[in-house]
Protein backbone atom coordinates (compact mmCIF):
# COMPACT_ATOMS: atom_id res chain seq x y z
CA UNK A 1 0.00 0.00 0.00
CA UNK A 2 1.52 3.43 -1.10
CA UNK A 3 0.81 6.50 1.23
CA UNK A 4 -2.09 7.07 0.25
CA UNK A 5 -5.14 5.61 1.76
CA UNK A 6 -8.88 6.17 0.07
CA UNK A 7 -11.37 6.56 2.79
CA UNK A 8 -15.21 7.43 2.96
CA UNK A 9 -15.39 10.78 5.03
CA UNK A 10 -19.27 11.65 4.55
CA UNK A 11 -22.32 10.07 3.67
CA UNK A 12 -25.50 12.28 2.52
CA UNK A 13 -28.96 10.86 1.31
CA UNK A 14 -32.54 12.37 0.74
CA UNK A 15 -35.25 10.46 2.43
CA UNK A 16 -36.21 7.52 0.22
CA UNK A 17 -39.92 7.44 -1.55
CA UNK A 18 -42.25 6.66 -4.22
CA UNK A 19 -42.85 10.07 -4.99
CA UNK A 20 -40.19 12.82 -4.52
CA UNK A 21 -42.02 15.81 -6.06
CA UNK A 22 -38.85 17.08 -7.42
CA UNK A 23 -36.24 17.07 -9.63
CA UNK A 24 -33.30 14.21 -9.65
CA UNK A 25 -30.66 16.89 -10.08
CA UNK A 26 -32.28 18.45 -6.79
CA UNK A 27 -32.29 15.09 -5.24
CA UNK A 28 -28.84 14.74 -6.16
CA UNK A 29 -27.52 17.86 -4.89
CA UNK A 30 -29.09 17.45 -1.94
CA UNK A 31 -27.53 13.99 -1.50
CA UNK A 32 -23.98 15.45 -2.50
CA UNK A 33 -24.37 18.88 -0.33
CA UNK A 34 -25.45 16.31 3.01
CA UNK A 35 -21.97 14.53 1.73
CA UNK A 36 -19.83 16.92 1.57
CA UNK A 37 -21.02 18.33 4.87
CA UNK A 38 -20.87 15.52 6.96
CA UNK A 39 -17.20 14.68 5.33
CA UNK A 40 -16.54 18.42 7.16
CA UNK A 41 -15.53 19.49 3.44
CA UNK A 42 -17.15 22.38 1.81
CA UNK A 43 -18.18 22.23 -2.06
CA UNK A 44 -15.28 24.81 -3.23
CA UNK A 45 -12.84 21.28 -2.08
CA UNK A 46 -14.61 18.30 -4.64
CA UNK A 47 -12.53 18.15 -7.41
CA UNK A 48 -13.86 14.79 -8.65
CA UNK A 49 -17.03 13.11 -9.51
CA UNK A 50 -18.08 9.49 -10.13
CA UNK A 51 -21.21 8.20 -11.11
CA UNK A 52 -23.50 5.60 -13.33
CA UNK A 53 -23.54 5.65 -16.68
CA UNK A 54 -27.18 5.37 -16.06
CA UNK A 55 -27.57 8.60 -14.03
CA UNK A 56 -29.28 11.25 -15.89
CA UNK A 57 -28.00 13.91 -13.71
CA UNK A 58 -24.83 15.82 -15.66
CA UNK A 59 -22.40 16.43 -13.59
CA UNK A 60 -21.66 20.14 -14.70
CA UNK A 61 -24.98 20.91 -13.86
CA UNK A 62 -24.80 18.80 -10.61
CA UNK A 63 -21.26 21.60 -9.75
CA UNK A 64 -23.31 24.55 -10.77
CA UNK A 65 -26.02 23.52 -8.68
CA UNK A 66 -23.92 22.72 -5.55
CA UNK A 67 -20.74 25.16 -6.10
CA UNK A 68 -18.00 23.25 -6.90
CA UNK A 69 -15.62 25.70 -8.50
CA UNK A 70 -13.98 23.16 -11.03
CA UNK A 71 -13.40 19.47 -11.56
CA UNK A 72 -10.24 17.70 -12.20
CA UNK A 73 -11.27 14.23 -12.35
CA UNK A 74 -14.43 12.63 -13.88
CA UNK A 75 -15.62 9.32 -14.37
CA UNK A 76 -18.47 6.64 -14.88
CA UNK A 77 -18.88 3.61 -13.95
CA UNK A 78 -20.66 1.10 -16.98
CA UNK A 79 -24.23 -0.28 -16.42
CA UNK A 80 -26.95 -0.41 -13.77
CA UNK A 81 -27.05 -1.23 -10.12
CA UNK A 82 -24.13 -4.40 -10.62
CA UNK A 83 -21.55 -1.08 -10.39
CA UNK A 84 -22.81 0.36 -6.98
CA UNK A 85 -19.36 -0.54 -5.17
CA UNK A 86 -17.25 0.15 -8.31
CA UNK A 87 -18.39 4.06 -7.96
CA UNK A 88 -16.13 3.86 -5.15
CA UNK A 89 -13.35 1.90 -6.37
CA UNK A 90 -13.08 4.39 -8.78
CA UNK A 91 -12.68 7.52 -6.98
CA UNK A 92 -10.34 5.64 -4.39
CA UNK A 93 -8.21 5.07 -7.31
CA UNK A 94 -8.28 8.73 -8.34
CA UNK A 95 -7.74 9.70 -4.69
CA UNK A 96 -4.95 6.88 -4.36
CA UNK A 97 -3.12 7.65 -7.55
CA UNK A 98 -3.17 11.93 -7.05
CA UNK A 99 -5.86 12.31 -9.62
CA UNK A 100 -8.17 14.12 -7.32
CA UNK A 101 -8.54 14.83 -3.63
CA UNK A 102 -12.20 15.21 -2.69
CA UNK A 103 -14.08 12.71 -5.60
CA UNK A 104 -18.08 13.02 -4.89
CA UNK A 105 -19.70 9.75 -5.64
CA UNK A 106 -23.52 10.56 -6.54
CA UNK A 107 -26.61 8.49 -7.88
CA UNK A 108 -30.48 10.19 -7.66
CA UNK A 109 -33.55 9.22 -9.74
CA UNK A 110 -37.29 9.05 -9.26
CA UNK A 111 -37.25 5.31 -10.36
CA UNK A 112 -40.68 4.91 -8.82
CA UNK A 113 -42.58 8.09 -9.98
CA UNK A 114 -40.77 8.50 -13.48
CA UNK A 115 -39.19 6.04 -15.44
CA UNK A 116 -39.77 2.62 -13.64
CA UNK A 117 -37.12 -0.23 -14.19
CA UNK A 118 -39.57 -3.00 -14.02
CA UNK A 119 -41.81 -2.14 -16.68
CA UNK A 120 -41.51 -4.01 -19.93
CA UNK A 121 -39.11 -2.52 -22.32
CA UNK A 122 -41.01 -0.91 -24.94
CA UNK A 123 -37.90 -1.04 -27.69
CA UNK A 124 -35.09 -3.19 -27.37
CA UNK A 125 -33.08 -0.22 -25.34
CA UNK A 126 -29.81 -2.73 -26.64
CA UNK A 127 -28.85 -5.40 -29.73
CA UNK A 128 -28.37 -7.92 -26.22
CA UNK A 129 -32.40 -7.21 -26.16
CA UNK A 130 -32.93 -9.05 -29.44
CA UNK A 131 -31.94 -12.19 -27.85
CA UNK A 132 -34.76 -11.87 -24.98
CA UNK A 133 -37.85 -9.06 -26.03
CA UNK A 134 -39.21 -10.94 -29.54
CA UNK A 135 -39.41 -14.27 -26.85
CA UNK A 136 -41.54 -12.33 -24.29
CA UNK A 137 -38.48 -11.77 -21.93
CA UNK A 138 -39.32 -8.11 -21.70
CA UNK A 139 -38.54 -6.77 -17.65
CA UNK A 140 -36.01 -7.71 -15.32
CA UNK A 141 -38.16 -9.97 -13.06
CA UNK A 142 -38.83 -12.03 -16.27
CA UNK A 143 -35.06 -12.00 -17.52
CA UNK A 144 -33.25 -13.01 -13.75
CA UNK A 145 -36.07 -15.67 -13.13
CA UNK A 146 -34.55 -17.35 -15.72
CA UNK A 147 -31.72 -18.07 -14.05
CA UNK A 148 -33.85 -18.70 -10.96
CA UNK A 149 -35.67 -21.01 -12.41
CA UNK A 150 -32.73 -23.56 -12.63
CA UNK A 151 -31.14 -22.65 -9.16
CA UNK A 152 -34.92 -24.00 -7.92
CA UNK A 153 -34.79 -26.64 -9.66
CA UNK A 154 -31.55 -28.22 -8.59
CA UNK A 155 -31.85 -27.83 -4.72
CA UNK A 156 -35.22 -28.43 -4.88
CA UNK A 157 -36.29 -24.62 -3.18
CA UNK A 158 -39.59 -23.11 -3.45
CA UNK A 159 -40.65 -19.12 -2.94
CA UNK A 160 -40.98 -19.93 0.53
CA UNK A 161 -37.16 -20.44 0.49
CA UNK A 162 -37.05 -17.09 -1.18
CA UNK A 163 -39.14 -15.33 1.27
CA UNK A 164 -37.74 -15.73 4.42
CA UNK A 165 -35.26 -13.81 2.96
CA UNK A 166 -37.64 -10.95 3.02
CA UNK A 167 -39.10 -11.38 5.85
CA UNK A 168 -35.20 -11.10 7.99
CA UNK A 169 -35.30 -7.20 5.15
CA UNK A 170 -38.53 -6.39 6.21
CA UNK A 171 -37.64 -7.03 9.98
CA UNK A 172 -34.26 -4.88 9.80
CA UNK A 173 -35.77 -2.06 8.09
CA UNK A 174 -38.86 -2.31 10.62
CA UNK A 175 -36.83 -0.60 12.95
CA UNK A 176 -34.69 1.66 10.28
CA UNK A 177 -36.92 5.22 10.14
CA UNK A 178 -34.96 6.06 6.64
CA UNK A 179 -36.31 2.68 5.51
CA UNK A 180 -39.78 2.86 3.47
CA UNK A 181 -41.01 -0.38 5.24
CA UNK A 182 -40.42 0.94 8.80
CA UNK A 183 -42.47 -0.12 11.57
CA UNK A 184 -43.89 -2.28 8.82
CA UNK A 185 -42.55 -6.07 9.38
CA UNK A 186 -44.31 -9.01 7.63
CA UNK A 187 -44.79 -12.78 8.47
CA UNK A 188 -43.70 -15.58 5.32
CA UNK A 189 -47.78 -15.42 5.23
CA UNK A 190 -47.63 -12.08 4.14
CA UNK A 191 -45.03 -13.06 1.84
CA UNK A 192 -46.89 -16.21 0.43
CA UNK A 193 -49.87 -14.16 0.38
CA UNK A 194 -48.36 -11.36 -2.12
CA UNK A 195 -49.17 -11.83 -5.63
CA UNK A 196 -47.24 -13.43 -8.62
CA UNK A 197 -44.56 -11.40 -10.74
CA UNK A 198 -43.28 -15.03 -12.14
CA UNK A 199 -45.39 -17.70 -11.23
CA UNK A 200 -43.71 -20.04 -9.25
CA UNK A 201 -40.43 -17.92 -9.29
CA UNK A 202 -41.38 -14.22 -7.77
CA UNK A 203 -43.39 -12.53 -5.74
CA UNK A 204 -44.18 -9.28 -5.54
CA UNK A 205 -42.20 -9.50 -1.81
CA UNK A 206 -39.38 -10.73 -4.03
CA UNK A 207 -38.96 -7.75 -5.65
CA UNK A 208 -36.79 -4.72 -5.10
CA UNK A 209 -38.54 -1.17 -4.40
CA UNK A 210 -38.94 0.72 -7.02
CA UNK A 211 -37.63 4.30 -5.43
CA UNK A 212 -37.01 8.29 -5.89
CA UNK A 213 -33.92 9.18 -4.14
CA UNK A 214 -30.39 10.29 -4.26
CA UNK A 215 -27.86 9.16 -2.34
CA UNK A 216 -24.16 10.81 -2.20
CA UNK A 217 -20.69 9.60 -0.64
CA UNK A 218 -17.28 11.66 -0.20
CA UNK A 219 -14.27 9.97 -0.55
CA UNK A 220 -10.78 11.51 -0.24
CA UNK A 221 -7.76 10.21 1.71
CA UNK A 222 -6.98 9.46 5.40
CA UNK A 223 -5.11 12.31 5.77
CA UNK A 224 -7.01 15.01 4.47
CA UNK A 225 -10.20 13.02 6.18
CA UNK A 226 -8.57 13.49 9.21
CA UNK A 227 -7.55 17.19 9.00
CA UNK A 228 -11.10 17.99 8.28
CA UNK A 229 -12.32 15.89 11.92
CA UNK A 230 -14.29 13.34 9.38
CA UNK A 231 -15.58 10.78 11.19
CA UNK A 232 -13.90 8.37 8.10
CA UNK A 233 -14.23 4.47 7.09
CA UNK A 234 -10.92 2.73 5.08
CA UNK A 235 -11.79 1.74 2.24
CA UNK A 236 -9.83 -1.72 2.60
CA UNK A 237 -10.44 -3.39 -0.54
CA UNK A 238 -12.38 -2.43 -3.89
CA UNK A 239 -12.83 -4.62 -7.31
CA UNK A 240 -15.50 -4.37 -10.24
CA UNK A 241 -15.75 -7.23 -12.28
CA UNK A 242 -16.61 -7.86 -16.11
CA UNK A 243 -16.15 -11.16 -17.79
CA UNK A 244 -15.64 -12.07 -21.25
CA UNK A 245 -18.89 -14.50 -21.00
CA UNK A 246 -20.97 -11.95 -18.76
CA UNK A 247 -23.81 -10.02 -20.03
CA UNK A 248 -25.40 -7.37 -17.66
CA UNK A 249 -28.57 -8.97 -16.73
CA UNK A 250 -29.10 -12.12 -19.63
CA UNK A 251 -26.37 -14.57 -17.04
CA UNK A 252 -27.53 -17.64 -19.59
CA UNK A 253 -23.95 -18.13 -21.02
CA UNK A 254 -21.89 -19.46 -18.57
CA UNK A 255 -21.04 -23.19 -17.55
CA UNK A 256 -22.85 -23.24 -14.37
CA UNK A 257 -26.40 -21.46 -14.20
CA UNK A 258 -26.60 -22.09 -10.57
CA UNK A 259 -23.31 -19.84 -9.86
CA UNK A 260 -22.59 -16.33 -9.61
CA UNK A 261 -18.86 -16.47 -11.71
CA UNK A 262 -17.93 -12.46 -10.74
CA UNK A 263 -19.33 -13.31 -7.48
CA UNK A 264 -16.88 -15.92 -6.94
CA UNK A 265 -14.17 -14.11 -8.82
CA UNK A 266 -15.00 -11.00 -6.97
CA UNK A 267 -14.83 -12.28 -3.48
CA UNK A 268 -10.94 -13.51 -3.98
CA UNK A 269 -9.78 -11.04 -5.31
CA UNK A 270 -11.83 -8.70 -2.35
CA UNK A 271 -10.58 -10.59 0.69
CA UNK A 272 -6.65 -11.02 -1.02
CA UNK A 273 -7.15 -6.94 -1.37
CA UNK A 274 -7.94 -6.51 2.60
CA UNK A 275 -5.90 -9.78 3.64
CA UNK A 276 -9.18 -11.42 5.26
CA UNK A 277 -11.33 -13.89 4.92
CA UNK A 278 -15.12 -14.75 4.49
CA UNK A 279 -14.81 -15.66 7.92
CA UNK A 280 -13.78 -11.86 8.56
CA UNK A 281 -16.95 -10.02 7.33
CA UNK A 282 -19.02 -9.21 10.74
CA UNK A 283 -21.23 -7.40 8.36
CA UNK A 284 -22.43 -8.44 4.32
CA UNK A 285 -24.83 -5.79 2.56
CA UNK A 286 -25.84 -7.46 -0.37
CA UNK A 287 -27.53 -5.80 -3.33
CA UNK A 288 -30.96 -7.42 -4.07
CA UNK A 289 -32.82 -6.59 -6.98
CA UNK A 290 -34.96 -9.43 -6.32
CA UNK A 291 -34.55 -11.93 -3.41
CA UNK A 292 -33.06 -15.09 -4.97
CA UNK A 293 -29.63 -12.54 -6.08
CA UNK A 294 -28.85 -12.96 -2.18
CA UNK A 295 -28.84 -16.73 -2.32
CA UNK A 296 -26.33 -16.69 -5.11
CA UNK A 297 -24.60 -14.14 -3.92
CA UNK A 298 -23.88 -15.89 -0.65
CA UNK A 299 -22.47 -18.90 -1.75
CA UNK A 300 -20.20 -17.21 -4.16
CA UNK A 301 -18.82 -15.31 -1.19
CA UNK A 302 -17.76 -18.58 -0.02
CA UNK A 303 -20.49 -17.62 3.33
CA UNK A 304 -22.17 -21.09 2.65
CA UNK A 305 -21.42 -24.09 0.23
CA UNK A 306 -23.34 -23.98 -3.00
CA UNK A 307 -26.67 -24.79 -2.65
CA UNK A 308 -26.40 -24.06 1.23
CA UNK A 309 -27.76 -20.74 1.28
CA UNK A 310 -31.55 -21.62 1.87
CA UNK A 311 -30.61 -23.28 5.07
CA UNK A 312 -28.19 -20.82 6.00
CA UNK A 313 -30.83 -18.56 5.96
CA UNK A 314 -33.71 -20.74 7.34
CA UNK A 315 -31.09 -20.79 10.29
CA UNK A 316 -31.10 -17.51 11.19
CA UNK A 317 -27.63 -16.60 10.03
CA UNK A 318 -28.83 -13.76 8.44
CA UNK A 319 -30.95 -12.09 10.75
CA UNK A 320 -30.79 -10.59 14.24
CA UNK A 321 -28.31 -11.95 16.52
CA UNK A 322 -26.98 -14.22 13.30
CA UNK A 323 -22.89 -14.61 12.14
CA UNK A 324 -23.74 -12.80 9.41
CA UNK A 325 -26.19 -9.95 9.61
CA UNK A 326 -27.36 -9.13 5.31
CA UNK A 327 -28.52 -5.87 4.57
CA UNK A 328 -29.38 -4.57 8.27
CA UNK A 329 -30.82 -1.32 6.67
CA UNK A 330 -33.55 -3.50 5.26
CA UNK A 331 -31.75 -3.55 1.78
CA UNK A 332 -33.10 -2.67 -1.51
CA UNK A 333 -36.28 -4.46 -0.33
CA UNK A 334 -37.25 -2.76 2.68
CA UNK A 335 -35.36 0.39 3.02
CA UNK A 336 -35.20 1.60 -1.10
CA UNK A 337 -33.52 0.74 -3.83
CA UNK A 338 -31.63 3.71 -4.93
CA UNK A 339 -29.49 1.62 -6.69
CA UNK A 340 -27.49 -0.19 -4.47
CA UNK A 341 -25.98 2.79 -2.96
CA UNK A 342 -28.10 3.00 0.02
CA UNK A 343 -26.47 -0.01 0.90
CA UNK A 344 -22.88 1.76 1.03
CA UNK A 345 -24.24 4.35 3.16
CA UNK A 346 -25.09 1.70 5.94
CA UNK A 347 -22.02 -0.30 5.69
CA UNK A 348 -19.74 3.27 6.51
CA UNK A 349 -22.52 3.83 9.47
CA UNK A 350 -21.84 0.14 10.69
CA UNK A 351 -18.59 1.04 11.14
CA UNK A 352 -18.80 4.37 12.50
CA UNK A 353 -21.28 2.80 15.10
CA UNK A 354 -24.48 5.00 13.98
CA UNK A 355 -26.66 2.07 12.13
CA UNK A 356 -30.32 2.10 13.20
CA UNK A 357 -29.90 -1.30 13.52
CA UNK A 358 -25.57 -1.45 15.57
CA UNK A 359 -23.76 -4.59 15.23
CA UNK A 360 -21.48 -4.53 17.82
CA UNK A 361 -17.74 -4.88 17.54
CA UNK A 362 -17.95 -4.54 13.28
CA UNK A 363 -14.59 -4.40 12.28
CA UNK A 364 -15.29 -5.43 8.45
CA UNK A 365 -18.14 -4.91 6.13
CA UNK A 366 -18.72 -6.01 2.77
CA UNK A 367 -20.65 -3.90 0.68
CA UNK A 368 -21.54 -6.25 -2.85
CA UNK A 369 -23.69 -5.72 -5.63
CA UNK A 370 -22.52 -8.54 -7.41
CA UNK A 371 -20.07 -7.68 -9.64
CA UNK A 372 -18.83 -5.04 -7.99
CA UNK A 373 -17.69 -4.85 -4.50
CA UNK A 374 -15.68 -2.87 -1.48
CA UNK A 375 -14.69 -4.26 1.65
CA UNK A 376 -14.58 -1.48 4.42
CA UNK A 377 -13.00 -1.48 7.43
CA UNK A 378 -11.67 0.09 10.92
CA UNK B 1 -52.51 -14.99 -32.42
CA UNK B 2 -49.75 -14.20 -30.40
CA UNK B 3 -47.95 -10.77 -30.82
CA UNK B 4 -44.10 -10.65 -30.87
CA UNK B 5 -41.71 -7.64 -30.26
CA UNK B 6 -39.78 -7.64 -33.17
CA UNK B 7 -36.04 -8.06 -33.16
CA UNK B 8 -34.48 -4.47 -34.05
CA UNK B 9 -31.17 -5.83 -36.07
CA UNK B 10 -27.87 -4.88 -37.18
CA UNK B 11 -25.06 -5.95 -38.60
CA UNK B 12 -23.95 -8.30 -36.38
CA UNK B 13 -27.06 -10.37 -36.07
CA UNK B 14 -29.48 -9.85 -39.35
CA UNK B 15 -27.88 -13.22 -40.41
CA UNK B 16 -29.61 -15.05 -37.75
CA UNK B 17 -33.18 -13.30 -38.36
CA UNK B 18 -32.51 -13.74 -42.31
CA UNK B 19 -32.02 -17.21 -41.67
CA UNK B 20 -35.36 -17.47 -39.57
CA UNK B 21 -37.12 -16.57 -42.50
CA UNK B 22 -35.77 -19.39 -44.36
CA UNK B 23 -36.03 -21.33 -41.70
CA UNK B 24 -33.20 -22.70 -40.86
CA UNK B 25 -31.06 -22.03 -37.07
CA UNK B 26 -27.86 -20.47 -37.75
CA UNK B 27 -25.28 -20.56 -35.59
CA UNK B 28 -22.16 -17.87 -36.16
CA UNK B 29 -18.85 -19.54 -36.84
CA UNK B 30 -15.76 -18.51 -37.13
CA UNK B 31 -14.43 -18.97 -41.00
CA UNK B 32 -10.63 -18.96 -39.28
CA UNK B 33 -10.66 -21.53 -36.50
CA UNK B 34 -14.08 -22.66 -36.63
CA UNK B 35 -15.16 -21.96 -33.23
CA UNK B 36 -19.24 -21.36 -32.95
CA UNK B 37 -21.03 -18.53 -30.80
CA UNK B 38 -23.53 -16.98 -30.14
CA UNK B 39 -24.79 -14.40 -29.27
CA UNK B 40 -23.04 -13.42 -32.35
CA UNK B 41 -20.03 -10.71 -32.00
CA UNK B 42 -18.04 -9.07 -35.31
CA UNK B 43 -14.97 -10.51 -34.31
CA UNK B 44 -13.65 -14.13 -33.31
CA UNK B 45 -12.85 -13.76 -29.91
CA UNK B 46 -10.48 -16.88 -30.01
CA UNK B 47 -8.45 -15.85 -33.11
CA UNK B 48 -9.49 -12.20 -34.09
CA UNK B 49 -11.04 -13.53 -37.52
CA UNK B 50 -13.76 -11.20 -39.15
CA UNK B 51 -14.46 -14.01 -41.54
CA UNK B 52 -17.71 -15.14 -39.75
CA UNK B 53 -19.66 -17.57 -41.25
CA UNK B 54 -22.82 -19.58 -40.22
CA UNK B 55 -23.08 -23.15 -39.33
CA UNK B 56 -26.96 -24.28 -39.63
CA UNK B 57 -28.11 -26.45 -36.75
CA UNK B 58 -29.15 -29.55 -36.44
CA UNK B 59 -32.46 -27.68 -34.69
CA UNK B 60 -31.70 -30.00 -31.35
CA UNK B 61 -31.06 -29.55 -27.84
CA UNK B 62 -31.80 -29.40 -24.06
CA UNK B 63 -33.89 -27.22 -21.96
CA UNK B 64 -31.51 -25.76 -19.52
CA UNK B 65 -34.39 -23.35 -17.64
CA UNK B 66 -37.32 -22.01 -18.11
CA UNK B 67 -40.38 -19.66 -17.36
CA UNK B 68 -43.68 -19.23 -17.83
CA UNK B 69 -43.56 -15.05 -19.39
CA UNK B 70 -47.14 -13.27 -18.54
CA UNK B 71 -47.83 -9.80 -18.00
CA UNK B 72 -51.61 -8.71 -18.30
CA UNK B 73 -50.93 -5.25 -19.52
CA UNK B 74 -48.83 -5.96 -22.58
CA UNK B 75 -49.68 -6.47 -26.24
CA UNK B 76 -48.31 -10.00 -25.72
CA UNK B 77 -49.88 -10.79 -22.70
CA UNK B 78 -50.67 -14.37 -23.92
CA UNK B 79 -48.56 -16.48 -21.51
CA UNK B 80 -45.79 -17.86 -23.37
CA UNK B 81 -43.24 -20.53 -22.27
CA UNK B 82 -39.53 -19.24 -22.14
CA UNK B 83 -36.86 -21.47 -22.38
CA UNK B 84 -33.10 -21.18 -22.37
CA UNK B 85 -31.94 -24.65 -24.87
CA UNK B 86 -28.47 -25.57 -24.66
CA UNK B 87 -28.54 -26.90 -28.45
CA UNK B 88 -26.52 -30.16 -29.46
CA UNK B 89 -23.81 -28.16 -31.73
CA UNK B 90 -22.72 -26.31 -27.92
CA UNK B 91 -24.26 -22.60 -27.61
CA UNK B 92 -27.48 -21.43 -25.95
CA UNK B 93 -30.26 -19.64 -27.10
CA UNK B 94 -33.41 -18.40 -25.63
CA UNK B 95 -36.56 -19.04 -27.54
CA UNK B 96 -40.04 -20.55 -27.14
CA UNK B 97 -41.62 -23.67 -26.16
CA UNK B 98 -44.45 -24.33 -27.96
CA UNK B 99 -47.70 -26.94 -28.12
CA UNK B 100 -47.43 -27.51 -24.70
CA UNK B 101 -49.78 -26.14 -22.06
CA UNK B 102 -49.10 -22.71 -20.76
CA UNK B 103 -48.90 -23.71 -17.42
CA UNK B 104 -46.10 -23.25 -15.11
CA UNK B 105 -47.25 -26.69 -13.48
CA UNK B 106 -45.21 -29.18 -15.10
CA UNK B 107 -41.21 -30.12 -15.13
CA UNK B 108 -39.70 -29.26 -18.22
CA UNK B 109 -35.95 -28.73 -17.25
CA UNK B 110 -33.61 -31.22 -19.46
CA UNK B 111 -36.16 -31.90 -21.70
CA UNK B 112 -35.34 -32.74 -25.72
CA UNK B 113 -36.97 -30.35 -28.04
CA UNK B 114 -36.76 -29.61 -31.56
CA UNK B 115 -36.50 -26.25 -33.50
CA UNK B 116 -39.77 -25.03 -35.80
CA UNK B 117 -40.40 -21.95 -37.14
CA UNK B 118 -43.08 -19.84 -36.59
CA UNK B 119 -44.48 -16.36 -38.82
CA UNK B 120 -45.85 -14.09 -36.11
CA UNK B 121 -47.66 -11.17 -38.19
CA UNK B 122 -44.16 -11.43 -40.49
CA UNK B 123 -41.75 -11.86 -37.41
CA UNK B 124 -39.94 -15.26 -37.78
CA UNK B 125 -39.14 -16.67 -34.69
CA UNK B 126 -37.69 -20.14 -33.98
CA UNK B 127 -39.62 -22.11 -31.97
CA UNK B 128 -39.34 -25.08 -30.05
CA UNK B 129 -41.78 -28.26 -29.52
CA UNK B 130 -40.88 -31.52 -27.39
CA UNK B 131 -38.97 -33.88 -29.26
CA UNK B 132 -40.80 -37.31 -29.75
CA UNK B 133 -38.18 -39.15 -28.32
CA UNK B 134 -36.98 -37.96 -24.51
CA UNK B 135 -33.60 -39.58 -24.47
Amino acid sequence: MSGTRAVIAGIGHTEFSQNSGRSTLQLAAEASRAAIIDAGFSPDEVDGTVTFSMDTNDELALIRTIGVPMLRFCARTRGGGGGASATIQLAAAAVESGQADAVLVYRAFNERSAHRFGQPVQANPDPVWNWASPFSLNTPAKVYSLTFQRYMYEFGLTNEDFGRYTVVARDWASTNPNAQFFERPITLQDHQDSRWIVEPILRKLDCCLESDGGVALLITSAERAADHGADAVPILASSAIQLEGGHEMFAYYHEDLCEYPEGRVLGELLYRQAGITAEDIDVAMIYENFSPIVFLQLESFGFCGRGEASDFIKDGHIGRGGSLPVNTNGGLLGEGYIHGMNNIVEGVRQLRGASPNQISGVEHVLVSAGRSGIILGR
Amino acid sequence: MTAVRPPIFDFDDAFFWEGAKDHKLLIQRCGECGILRHPPTPMCANCGSMDNQTAESEGKGTILTWILSQHPTEPDAEPRIVILVQLDEGTRLVSNLIDVAPTHAQTLNDKRVEVCFVDYDGTVLPQFRLAEVQS
